[in-house]
């Protein structure tokens, strides 16, 4: 007996790829829309249904959404650079910060050395430490510390890693 | 029973062949690196990965993966991508700050600048007679030169 409801126009991308029936209680229903089968695509490539499922089932369900955007993002990065994935964007941000924290170091000095000249009151108060990252030391702490492994010259070693743009996340 | 497993191998309880993808990088003393990895990616996945790529970007890349499958398993949500988040929020508060001290460095530049300007035209500001004395010393200077 077939269902009453439609199923081509039921089923949610995962479901569609996977060519089964979307059940109501389908997990991945309700962040694999129809007309979105890339997105499912990509995720399923690089982690697996399964896998898939597995996560977004320990997370609590109003975090799910967040789950699955950043699994893609993730699935994305792996797509377009096999190497070093996700690893590779944040490699390139840190340079980008390194880049910022010199330039900062640069107009802190030349500032002291006005605010010397000029005996002026109009110092910054809220001055912060200058470690190698200053302040903005890249959380380990989650991730066991791993990100000091790849360092900038590993990545730049890479001669056929693809240098994109993962300034914009695409769901912030 | 084939003693000389590697850890993937061993771990999905299977013969280790001679040719396999995982062996040169999941060596058999360390199972949890090739556990934490096909936890998240699945033994599948990981292969044709490896195998689509050459053989000198391999290991990078099980480094990689298990960073990456390291971070999902601690922080389910956002894995590795909330380092991401991190550094990016990171950025943009140092281009604020260097925004910030430029603008401070500008200001003082300019008051630096127009106090020098101040400070010399006190020195040289001439007065009435002071001009003649000044055409008069110039035009003996040129007299010695």
């Amino acid at each position: 007996m077939r269902s009453q409801e439609p199923r081509s126009s039921a089923s949610c991308a995962a479901c569609k790829l996977l060519k089964r029936r979307c059940t109501p209680n389908c997990i991945f229903a309700p962040y694999f829309r129809s007309d979105e089968p890339k997105k499912f695509a990509k995720v399923h490539k690089v982690f697996g249904a399964s896998n898939v499922s597995k996560i977004l089932i320990e997370v609590p369900e109003e975090q799910r959404e967040e789950t699955v955007n950043s699994l893609a993002y993730e699935a994305e990065a792996r797509l377009r650079d096999p190497v070093y994935g996700c690893i590779g964007a944040i490699a390139l941000l840190q340079r980008k910060m390194i880049e910022l924290q010199h330039d900062l170091a640069l107009a802190r000095a030349r500032l002291a050395r006005y605010a010397a000249t000029t005996s002026s009151a109009i110092i910054s108060s809220d001055r912060v430490s200058m470690g190698p990252f200053g302040e903005f030391q890249v959380p380990a702490a989650s991730c066991g510390g791993f990100i000091d492994s790849f360092s900038l010259n590993s990545y730049e070693v890479n001669q056929d890693a693809h240098m994109y743009d993962f300034s914009q996340i695409p769901y912030v | 029973m084939n003693p000389g497993r590697c850890a993937a191998c061993k771990y999905l309880r299977r013969k280790c062949p001679s040719d396999c993808v995982f062996s040169p990088y999941f060596p058999s003393n360390n199972l949890q690196r090739f556990a934490s990895i096909h936890k998240i990616y699945g033994a599948s996945n990981v292969a044709k990965l490896l195998q689509q790529l050459p053989v000198h970007h391999r290991a990078q890349a099980v480094d990689s993966l298990f960073f990456e499958a390291h971070c999902r398993i601690e922080a389910p949500v956002y894995g590795c991508v909330g380092l991401v988040f991190t550094v990016q929020q990171q950025i943009h508060d140092a281009a604020t700050q260097l925004a910030k001290t430029r603008a401070k460095v500008a200001v003082l530049k300019s008051t630096a600048h127009h106090s020098q300007i101040q400070s010399d035209s006190n020195v040289f500001l001439p007065g009435p007679q002071s001009v003649a004395h000044l055409g008069l010393f110039n035009q003996a200077s040129f007299g010695f030169i």
